[in-house]
């Protein structure tokens, strides 16, 4: 009989990683605890670097574990572990022996109204990086007006931040608010748009162009400094402010939108599952591998394997090699039982 | 009226939706590669003027994106090119000066 392996978390890591298991022979069961497979990806509207259509991405994926045990609206409720086999309860009724577990409950996206100074859910015309996506995935959002002349991003909103508890770079928000300035500008050709950043951390292959191509082809604006609060005029329109630390000088700005680049940050079951698991959770929330070197895939616990976002920010190429790195780690695994 | 020693300081405060970015926006129709700086001061560090004078490439572009007076920084250059060969963007550097200065 094929063995289970069960997978908590039905992003694209869970997703990836249910297709190569099932490859190898093994019979992968996916809880996810949304109505639907995909994690954020299924929410975002077109992926850097070669703007691929995000549903596609997903749709795709579905389509290769049509056959895979999927259980949605679904949560782990309860784990028993004897020595060699852990049985999950399922919040539908069903009970799950597996010898092995692999996480991949990903990121939780930083909550923007901790940030008090740039007015999200407070101000009418301040949205986040997944609002902006979701608009563009067709939802309504009466935040966006209809032409906007001016509009500014902020970088690194929860991320790299002490004081809101994530010490840490997002890795993906650099690049995610330069794709959205050059879809912005593409959509409304007669705005000007501003990028406020700190540092540009544009890493990855391809990255570097979309900077210098939203420079010179859509005219983007960067302005260095972190927007240090954020106004709103009896007009609605918002006053930024921010420090122009090139020039060394205070700078000030009205917009009609801001969007406030949210970060990655630990998804909020992680410690409930990290409990039921006896998972180890390092001091930046997300669940602890046993190195950060070689064995990213492996935690504290026998026969317990991470894949994607939940050890970390990390871009969808990443959590691709991820899951199918994680996938063979298994296989071994199972062969030196 | 009656001097009482003090003045008020002028705001540093640079408001963006005043600065006029005609002459910037006008350079950088003609010198294109003007868009792509950032900001890195490799010409700023080449450059043989700037120890002395205070030129720099990359404060002459910024002051034109902030609207900024930029004559006394290009008074300074002297149209010698090492600023060019040192920016890793490509920018055509001497030449933005040279537009810069038949614009103004
Ligand atoms: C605004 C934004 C835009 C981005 N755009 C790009 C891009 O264009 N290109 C790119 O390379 N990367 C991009 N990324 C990064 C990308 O979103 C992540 O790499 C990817 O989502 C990670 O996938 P994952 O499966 O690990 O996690 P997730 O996508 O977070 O999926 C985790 C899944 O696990 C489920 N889950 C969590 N806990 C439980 C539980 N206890 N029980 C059951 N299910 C659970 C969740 O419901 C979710 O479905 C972007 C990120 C952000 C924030
Ligand atoms: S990727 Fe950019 S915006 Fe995101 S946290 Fe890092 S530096 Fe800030
Ligand atoms: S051309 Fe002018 S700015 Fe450039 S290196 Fe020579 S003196 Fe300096
Ligand atoms: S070297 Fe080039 S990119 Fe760097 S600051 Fe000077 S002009 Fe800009």
């Amino acid at each position: 009989m094929k063995q289970n392996v069960v997978i908590i978390g039905g992003g694209i890591a869970g997703m990836e990683a249910a297709n190569q298991l099932q490859l190898l022979g093994y019979n992968p069961i996916i809880v996810e605890q949304e109505s639907a497979l995909g994690g954020h990806v299924a929410q975002w509207h077109k992926l850097f670097p070669d703007m691929s259509v995000a549903r596609d991405v997903v749709g795709r994926m579905s389509k290769s574990i049509a056959s895979t045990n999927v259980f949605l609206d679904t949560r782990v409720v309860s784990v028993k572990s004897s020595r060699s086999h852990y049985t999950l309860s399922l919040s539908n009724g069903v009970d799950v022996t597996t010898r092995v577990v692999l996480i991949a409950t990903g990121f939780g996206l930083f909550d923007a109204r901790k940030k008090e100074e740039y007015g999200y859910g407070v101000y009418d015309r301040v949205i986040t990086n997944g609002d902006l996506e979701q608009w563009m995935n067709g939802c309504a959002d009466s935040r966006i007006p209809e032409s906007p002349r001016s509009l500014g991003f902020v970088h690194c909103v929860g991320s790299r931040d002490l004081k809101a508890g994530n010490n840490q770079c997002s890795k993906v928000c650099c690049m995610t608010a330069v794709k959205q300035a050059i879809e912005m500008k593409e959509l409304f050709p007669d705005s000007e748009l501003y990028c406020f950043y700190m540092d540009l951390r544009l890493f990855g292959k391809k990255y570097e162009d979309f900077y210098i191509n939203a420079q010179r082809d859509f005219g983007v604006h960067f302005v260095r400094g972190r927007v240090s609060e954020v106004g709103e005029d009896i007009d609605g329109r918002l006053c930024v402010k921010a420090e122009d630390t090139l020039l060394g000088k205070p700078l000030k700005i009205h917009l009609d939108l801001l969007v406030l680049m949210a970060g990655m940050v630990c998804h909020p079951q992680t410690s409930k599952v990290a409990e039921m698991l006896r998972l180890d959770v390092g001091n930046d929330g997300f669940f602890k591998s046993r190195d950060n070197l070689a064995n990213i895939q492996e935690s504290n616990q026998d026969g317990v394997f991470y894949a994607g976002a939940c050890t970390g920010a990390k871009t969808i190429p990443e959590t691709l090699a991820e899951a199918r790195a994680v996938a063979l780690r298994i296989h071994s695994y199972f062969n030196n039982l | 009226m009656t001097d009482f020693g003090f003045s008020i300081s002028k705001s540093a405060t640079i408001d963006m939706d005043a600065v006029d970015m005609e002459l910037y926006e006008r350079v950088c129709r003609q010198v294109p590669s003007a868009r792509i700086c950032m900001s890195c001061g490799s010409c700023s560090a080449s450059c043989v003027a700037a120890p002395y004078s205070g030129m720099s490439v990359r404060k002459v572009i910024l002051a034109l994106q902030r609207g900024k007076d930029v004559r006394t920084m290009l008074s300074n250059c002297m149209l010698c090119g090492k600023c060019s060969m040192a920016c890793p963007r490509g920018v055509n550097t001497r030449n933005l000066i040279l537009t810069v200065c038949r614009n103004l």
